[in-house]
């Protein structure tokens, strides 16, 4: 997928300045940067859920999926699990339930999980569901944003091992959106990191965090705590 | 349904449809019967509530209203329903230009009070029955468009709708599937308390002689003819009036009440606080300016935090860390004696040598220093800064207002904040999110701190805000001697500003161990959470280290080590709760090599 | 800024609203108000006078400039000009309703905020339960009902207030009470809700960790902010207090523009019933926008969130 000077205006703001980048297929693409600085906007553009200038090429209608940050708030409560699954899933009848079943057991939950309302579940329970979801439409780009920050550390790492093992399985290409450069480290193969709406630097994993050119960059890396 | 208003409008409302029912058929006949021997009477043996001017029984003539009455307000919410609900369903489905327009006109309509909407129906249509119902019917219904909007906006917003969008789901399957099952419910009920009102504005209307005209009675026709005689015959106007007010009320208490106790949560299970203290635990270490002893706290038969004890040094930096209901926000709370009501707190909380409670106001306002979490609630949006600082000093150290301010705008400089002067004379909500919290660090500062209690004050910062404000924290140590309590759920956070973590589960401390040795420690609990977290240097070929199962609430802690359902080290013995033993609470601790 | 447009574009439908009134009306006004038997060149006539055999937007501009004059025509009934009636009964109506707003306000934020504190965090059950069925009665309960049993009681029973029509001080007790209490009840609740809100945010505990006096806490840091709150929803309060005085003002025989609105619905006197609906749209329009402006001195960020 290639996205070509994409802006996002809200009002007189804008969020998002002309941004370019590439995912290739197979690749969990990073996208970091601090609180307003536009990436969280770059995710709903690209799925088209506020409006953008720019193009996108690579991909299908519908093509690019989403999860959100809270597990909470982004299943229907009023919806079983199974239901929820199914709804972008391109089947009737029967073959439309066997295959949430088999989008569950992709994500590691149990196929009786289907038949239960999403307060029965934990928060990373609910989190793999609504990758199960977003599986189910057949995307050519997932974007994740932020989707471990509202989990507690140790549900945060099985997440994070799944959205790897999705990709080495599947050939999942990934956006994966976080202010935690520790997390964006571990599990993307690119990093882009944003600042005020732009992209000020751009490279691989290596590059980004072993030799950072971009001043901003340098300062983030600084700040990250680490355990002695 | 346990509200005692839900269950009097509950019963009132049947009362009301039953009456309704059977009203005209029983006392229908006694009502039009005309006695000419008691007419325009009050209470008497033959009339309970008098009669009319034609000697109508006014007793039987209100229960045989009742059918009218109820049918009248029917139609008006049906009306109302038909008109409002689409209406205010309308922004939620349409696309937001088009949106626009509609929620501006049901503000508009909201601004005005129904009942001058319905005078305005009544003077198109003419007074009468029609009228009225048309009227009040109108007027119901910019409520329930607004009840309807403000209801589909807010689920209409919820992630899991623009998730569907997201996957192609079309706008009208959205209303179906995602929006209106979940607003239902509260629509419903709002409709039910709707009906109640209109009932009560067509008693208005009728009363006004702008509703039911003569020949026909409702019971606000009823109220109407009797009005002359309120002086006289005051009974006369008792009945329609009791009657009017029972049914309105019922219908409006029922609807509101049960939407309310349908949005509210469950309260806590009642009973006491219970945890196996262990007695006596040697003598309080004279050089601690924080000894928490046997800290427990409950909530009804809850114990989010149980028996919690440790001591912090003189200037010692401590971090509690923990994941989400691991109590370690609750603990916090309770050093600063604000567990709220009807939270209990057993246990001892020694701050400077004395009980917490043996303080005076003046001395711990002064002495000990708080932070909490979200530094845009922290500060109240409708005081400015300075002020917010000041009142400390003159609430505390009898300083004047004067002196007080300018030691305000000096600690706002002593946490570097930019401007001081300036920045004190600002409200809120012209201060950064990091400046904020240094604004409430620089109140800790205003008295002479001994003890800084910091509730994650970092994790609503960036990253780089989050290093200078811990920095801000060390410097602050460093300055006043004062001890700092750091409370986080990010091991690696507590790691960067402190000396010695404190590790609880479950409401338990279950590790005492110096930061330094994180990486070297004995708990599996800490050993997981460890490993768990990626950092910089993490090696990405092999998959992070995750823990089975999850923490359990503070209902479900079972008697042993709470820990061991989900522990690759636990054996029989887990099942007898391990006791913090030489800074660790494991039956099977780690041991190096 | 934006608020004042608001407010015109309002005020310029209300008008319009009031205009298209006469011509929603089903079948020939005219016809109706002087009733079946008058005869038909009179029926005419009074037409022309009215001017409705002219074009609608014809109608229409002579009903804006008349409007702006203050002329709305001559009563059918008293044969009074329409706008002189409302004028003469107006000040008795605002008697009514501006002390029943002060007395609405004095007594709701008080014991809204009281009862806040009392019942903070599922303390005091029993006062919660009190405050919570009084109010929830008063609010749903119509005015007329409560002034009916108050005229039961305080004039039939204990003679103590005359039942009805304006004389001394004493002839207001009883309608500004009825008109207050429903108000009073819906303000209180809000207050309430939003002071416990407030009472469990960061600014209050971190208040609290201060150590600062109780009274400090709840008049300098709570009081602003439930003000605001309060003032927010107390908008449409005080605008269905006015309506309530249409009511009132016939139950007590008041010589306000209440009674005279019925009267004119009853009695078809078009002209009458069309200055005085606009009157009381305009009166609840500004009262809903004197309460915003209000909120915006009071609250600096609420002009933020408009524009942001």
């Amino acid at each position: 997928m290639r996205v070509d000077g994409l802006s996002v205006r809200y009002g007189r703001f804008l969020a998002v300045d002309g941004v370019s980048f590439e995912v290739g297929p197979g690749e969990i693409v990073g996208l970091v940067g601090e609180s307003g600085s536009g990436k969280s906007t770059v995710a709903r553009a690209l799925v088209g859920l506020v409006p953008r200038t720019g193009t996108v090429e690579g991909v299908r209608r519908g093509g690019v999926q989403m999860v959100f940050q809270d597990p909470y708030a982004s299943l229907n409560p009023r919806m079983r699990v199974g239901r929820a699954v199914a709804e972008g899933v391109r089947e009737k009848g029967e073959r439309r339930a066997a295959e949430a079943r088999r989008l569950l057991a992709q994500v590691g939950l149990d196929a009786g999980l289907a038949g239960r309302y999403p307060r029965e579940l934990s928060g990373g329970q609910r989190q793999r569901v609504a990758l199960a979801r977003a599986l189910g439409a057949r995307p050519d780009l997932v974007v994740a944003d932020e989707i471990t920050s509202a989990l507690d550390v140790s549900v945060q790492g099985a997440v994070l091992n799944l959205v790897k093992e999705l990709r080495r399985d599947l050939g999942l290409s990934v956006l994966f959106i976080s202010h935690d450069l520790a997390v964006v480290r571990y599990v993307c193969d690119r990093i882009l990191v944003m600042r005020e709406g732009r992209i000020v630097e751009s490279g691989t994993v290596g590059q980004v965090i072993g030799s950072p050119g971009h001043e901003y960059t340098k300062a983030l890396l600084e700040a990250v705590p680490r355990v002695p | 349904m346990r509200s005692l208003p839900a269950r009097a409008g509950l019963v009132l409302v049947l009362a009301t449809l039953a009456l309704a029912v059977a009203g005209p058929w029983v006392w229908g006949d006694a009502a039009a019967r005309i006695d000419p021997d008691h007419i325009v009477e009050g209470h008497g043996s033959a009339h309970f509530l008098g009669t009319d001017d034609a000697g109508r029984d006014m007793l039987a003539r209100t229960l045989a209203a009742s059918r009218l009455t109820l049918e009248l307000a029917g139609l008006a919410t049906l009306l109302g329903v038909v008109l409002g609900v689409p209406l205010g369903a309308l922004p939620a489905v349409l696309p937001s230009r088009a949106a626009r327009p509609v929620s501006a006109t049901i503000s508009f309509l909201v601004a005005f009070p129904g009942l001058l909407l319905a005078m305005f129906g009544a003077i198109i249509t003419g007074a009468g029955a029609r009228g009225a119902v048309v009227g009040i019917g109108l007027a119901a219904a910019p409520a329930l468009a607004r009840v309807t909007q403000t209801l589909a906006a807010s689920v209409g917003a919820a992630d899991y709708v623009r998730a569907a969008r997201v996957l192609g789901v079309s706008r009208p399957r959205i209303l179906v599937r995602h929006i209106l099952p979940n607003i239902a419910e509260p629509v419903i009920l709002s409709i039910t308390a709707q009906l109640g009102y209109n009932l009560l504005g067509l008693a208005t209307l009728s009363l006004l002689g702008l509703g039911v005209q003569p020949l026909d009675y409702d019971w606000g026709r009823l109220m109407h003819d009797a009005l002359p005689r309120v002086q006289i015959h005051p009974e006369v106007i008792a009945g329609p009036a009791l009657a009017v007010a029972l049914a309105g009320t019922g219908f409006a208490l029922a609807g509101e009440s049960l939407a309310r106790a349908a949005a509210r949560t469950a309260s806590p299970p009642r009973g006491e606080p219970r945890v196996d203290l262990p007695i006596g635990r040697g003598p309080l270490p004279g050089a601690a300016v924080l000894s928490v002893r046997n800290l427990t706290v409950g909530f009804g038969a809850v114990t989010p935090v149980r028996d919690v004890s440790f001591d912090l040094a003189h200037g010692e930096l401590a971090g509690l860390v923990g994941e989400s209901g691991s109590g370690k926000s609750l603990t916090a709370l309770a050093i600063g004696g604000l567990v709220p009501h009807p939270g209990r707190v057993l246990g001892e909380i020694i701050l400077d040598g004395r009980p917490l409670a043996a303080h005076s106001r003046r001395e711990l306002g002064t002495a000990l220093a708080m932070v909490f979490q979200d530094p845009m609630a922290s500060l109240n949006p409708a005081l400015r800064v300075g002020s917010q600082l000041a009142e400390v000093a003159t609430a505390h150290q009898d300083a004047s207002r004067a002196e007080a301010w300018k030691r305000a705008v000096d600690r706002l400089g002593r946490v570097h904040l930019p401007e001081p002067g300036v920045r004190a004379r600002q409200r809120p909500h012209e201060l950064s999110g990091g400046m904020r919290q240094r604004a409430v660090i620089a109140m800790g500062l205003m008295g002479t701190p001994k003890l800084v209690v910091a509730d994650e004050p970092t994790t609503a910062l960036d990253v780089t805000v989050q290093r200078r404000v811990l920095d801000l924290l060390a410097e602050v140590n460093d300055d006043t001697g004062a001890a700092a309590l750091l409370i986080s759920h990010d091991l690696a956070v507590v790691a960067t500003l402190c000396t010695r973590v404190l590790v609880m589960y479950a409401g338990r401390i279950v590790e005492d161990l110096p930061a330094a040795d994180l990486r070297r420690a004995r708990h599996p609990y800490t050993r997981a959470l460890v490993a768990s977290l990626p950092d910089l240097d993490t090696d990405r070929s092999v998959p992070l280290v995750t823990v089975p199962g999850r923490q359990p609430s503070p209902e479900e802690v079972p008697p042993g080590c709470a820990f061991a359902p989900r522990c690759p080290s636990a054996a029989e013995d887990c099942a007898v709760r391990p006791e913090l033993v030489s800074g660790v609470a494991c039956h099977h601790p780690h041991e190096e090599g | 800024m934006r608020r004042a447009a608001r407010f015109a574009i309002s005020a310029v439908l209300v008008v319009l609203a009031s205009f298209a009134m006469l011509h929603l009306i089903p079948g020939d006004p005219v016809r109706a108000a002087m009733g079946p038997t008058a005869p038909a060149d009179a029926v005419a006539a009074r037409r022309a006078e009215l001017g409705l055999d002219r074009p609608v937007l014809d109608q229409l501009w002579t009903y804006l400039g008349k409007v702006a004059t203050g002329d709305f025509g001559v009563s059918a009934l008293t044969r009074q000009p329409a706008g002189e009636m409302v004028a003469d009964r107006l000040p008795a109506t605002l008697q009514l309703v501006l002390p029943a707003i002060v007395v609405a306000f004095a007594v709701a934020v008080p014991l809204g905020m009281w009862t806040a504190a009392r019942t903070e965090h599922g303390r005091s059950p029993r006062t919660e339960l009190a405050f919570s069925s009084v109010t929830g009665i008063l609010t749903v309960l119509p005015e007329f009902l409560l002034a009916v049993f108050m005229i039961w009681l305080f004039s039939n029973r204990l003679g103590w207030l005359p039942p009805a029509e304006r004389s001394g001080p004493s002839s207001f007790v009883m309608p500004v009470a009825a008109m207050a209490a429903g108000p009073i009840a819906l303000l209180a609740r809000y207050v309430r809700l939003e002071a416990v809100r407030e009472l469990s945010s960061d600014y209050i505990r971190l208040a609290r960790a201060k150590r600062l006096p109780v009274h400090r806490i709840h008049l300098r840091h709570l009081l602003p902010n439930t003000l605001t709150a309060a003032l927010t929803s107390g908008g449409t309060v005080l605008s269905s207090l006015l309506a309530g005085s249409v009511v009132i003002e016939n139950v007590f025989r008041w010589p306000g523009l209440g009674g005279a609105m019925v009267d004119a619905i009853v009695n078809k006197d078009y002209a009458l019933a069309q200055a005085s609906i606009l009157v009381y749209g305009i009166i609840a329009l500004t009262v809903v926008f004197a309460v915003d402006l209000l909120l915006v001195a009071l609250d600096p960020r609420s002009t933020l969130r408009e524009t942001g």
